[in-house]
């Protein structure tokens, strides 16, 4: 019984604390989200083509992605 | 097991996860760290009791951190004598990004690394650049999130005013 709670313990403690075994990008770790390539509206004309098979295939528009890349600044 | 007792388990562990998963941003009010307890990289100003010092954390590849060095090569010029120290403290990850930057952009004041970010996650940043106004006794009196140009700028010089003043 003794052994069964310490086993039972120490898979409830493995199992939250792999909960918080997930983490996020640190704003000051951001180096590569802020990379230009990391953009999504680097490219124009390639924005425009994409933009074109969407109103042509799917009558849909704009209303997609936001300014800058990942970096968080301001 | 006591389904209290493996209730309450549960509730500390989550509590203490809740606790060191959080770093709460220090605030206005708050006691800043002593810088010296950090092992930054860099020299550190002799002596900060009596100034008003800037804490500004910045990186090379933080597009509005190089924004912001033009500024604060100007606070630095127009305070310095009244006491103001400008301490800008770099978290790249790499030196040598940091060194490259310095290269290319001119800092009239004090720059340190803090190498292993560890006063940054103290300090609880969630935004570069950030930068906390400190006191002459080491008391948060003001914080910034962002370098938005003139504004901030104008900004700074009021607030390190009123801290002149005093």
């Amino acid at each position: 019984m003794r052994l069964k709670q310490i086993v039972l313990l120490t898979a409830l403690a493995v199992a939250v604390g792999s909960l918080t075994g997930c983490d996020t990008v640190k704003p000051w770790q951001r180096k590569t989200l802020a990379d230009y390539t990391m953009r999504g509206d680097r490219d124009p004309i390639g924005e425009s083509i994409a933009d074109h098979i969407f109103f042509s295939r799917e009558m849909a528009s704009g209303g997609k992605g936001v300014g800058g890349g990942g970096c968080g600044c301001n | 097991m006591n389904i209290s007792r493996l209730k309450k388990f549960t509730l500390a562990t989550l509590l203490a996860a809740t606790f060191f998963t959080a770093q709460a941003a220090l605030k206005v009010g708050d006691r800043f760290p002593d810088l010296n307890g950090f092992k930054l990289e860099g020299k550190l100003p002799d002596a900060l009791k009596g100034k008003i010092v800037i804490v500004d954390f910045w990186a090379s590849w933080c597009q509005p951190c190089k924004e912001s060095f033009p500024a604060m090569n100007d606070l630095q010029k127009q305070y310095g004598d009244q006491g103001l120290v400008i301490i800008a403290v770099n978290e790249d990850e790499e030196k040598s990004d940091m060194q490259d930057f310095l290269k290319a952009n001119t800092a009239a004041f004090t720059v340190v690394r803090d190498a292993k970010q560890q006063l940054v996650a103290v300090a609880g940043i969630q935004t570069m650049p950030s930068s906390f106004i400190l006191d002459d006794t080491g008391k948060v009196r003001f914080t910034h999130t962002g370098f938005h140009g003139t504004e901030t700028r104008k900004e700074y010089g009021q607030q390190i005013e009123a801290l002149l003043k005093k």
